[in-house]
């Protein structure tokens, strides 16, 4: 699809706006309809689009695979690790109150905290089953 | 009433999907159909007023899923194999599976009984307190994150563990292949060994 206009030019027009609306939706998700799955599915597509329209390969320069499974081990870890600091502070296991001590503020940063841990994770693996899929028959010729 | 008239316009157009999708040989169709499938669960999700989860449903069900689906039609036929559609066994336990199931509903409490058990439980504490003790204005949200977060992060190992299980299968990201990439080796593709490691052997024959 590189060689039509009228692909490349919506899906360079689109790119940007998809992302953003993806990190709005992760994080607003404490006010407004979203979080982090929704958001990681998003973010996830901005990159299948540009990834059908300029081939494969360009989308494995943006996000190569090595990064992408470091993104999905770093996001579980992530939601993990908020568990583990809060136990560390005093507090049970993902208890957010306990990363500063106070309801307002440790709610919020804990549930920001692990909807990005989701978030990331969500993105990186559907970009690597994109990947995997769309790149199966092309990876066995070689 | 016009609540009404949508929900019975839309749970209408969810069965004619269904039954196109069931009708239908061409698996293109197929899959466009079922991503209008999800999109039409999505609406009537907004008309329950889950926004959220009308939310996910859109994303993942009419988007991405059908993404991946139309991926993976690069390497199946166009068409579904005609003529395997007379199993007279099948279609006796579905029916039979259908009408149990049609018979349990009576059992359900009302649509939107305040008084059946889900609504007494918890659900009223996180609906009045969660604003004022945890100071999160989306309540879904607050469950999600907060009171099951322990659930969450099941969850985000299981979507975890199945990129894991792809990658495995698919991409090569085992670590015989890792080590024929390092030490220059050709292996024929680690892919179609790992795959016929995996499936068993009978699944090979018949194909």
């Amino acid at each position: 699809m590189k060689q039509n206009p009228v692909f490349r030019v919506v899906a360079k027009i689109l790119f940007a706006p998809i992302i953003m609306f993806g990190l709005y939706v992760q994080f607003h998700g404490d006010y407004s309809p979203g979080g982090g799955f929704q958001a990681g599915v998003i973010i996830a597509a901005a990159f299948i689009l540009h990834a059908i329209v300029f081939g494969l390969q360009a989308g494995r320069e943006i996000v190569s695979a090595r990064v992408n499974l470091w993104m999905m081990v770093f996001g579980v870890s992530l939601y993990g690790g908020v568990g583990v600091v809060s136990m560390a502070k005093g507090g049970l296991f993902l208890d957010y109150t306990a990363l500063t001590g106070s309801v307002a503020t440790g709610q919020h940063i804990g549930i920001l905290l692990v909807e990005l841990g989701v978030g990331l994770t969500v993105t990186s693996v559907m970009l690597a089953v994109f990947h995997a899929f769309a790149g199966f028959v092309e990876d066995n010729a070689k | 009433m016009a609540s009404l008239i949508i929900d019975v316009f839309l749970l209408v157009l969810l069965v004619l999907i269904a039954v196109m999708v069931v009708r239908t040989c061409k698996l293109y169709a197929v899959i466009v159909m079922s991503g209008a499938y999800s999109l039409t669960s999505a609406a009537i999700f907004v008309n329950l007023d889950a926004v959220d989860v009308a939310f996910t449903e859109a994303a993942v069900g009419a988007g991405i899923s059908t993404i991946l689906f139309l991926a993976v039609m690069a390497y199946v036929p166009a068409d579904e194999k005609p003529g395997l559609n007379r199993n007279f066994l099948a279609g006796f336990i579905c029916v039979g599976a259908g009408a149990l199931l049609l018979l349990a509903v009576t059992d359900l409490p009302s649509f939107g009984d305040p008084m059946s058990q889900v609504h007494q439980h918890v659900a009223p504490r996180y609906l009045t307190e969660s604003g004022s003790a945890l100071h999160i204005p989306n309540v879904v949200t607050t469950v999600l994150a907060s009171y099951r977060g322990f659930d969450t992060l099941g969850e985000t190992i299981v979507v975890f563990t199945a990129g894991l299980g792809v990658l495995m299968l698919l991409a090569g990201a085992t670590r015989t292949h890792h080590i024929a990439k390092k030490t220059g080796k050709k292996t024929a593709s680690g892919v179609s060994k790992q795959v016929s490691k995996v499936l068993p052997k009978s699944m090979g024959k018949k194909a």
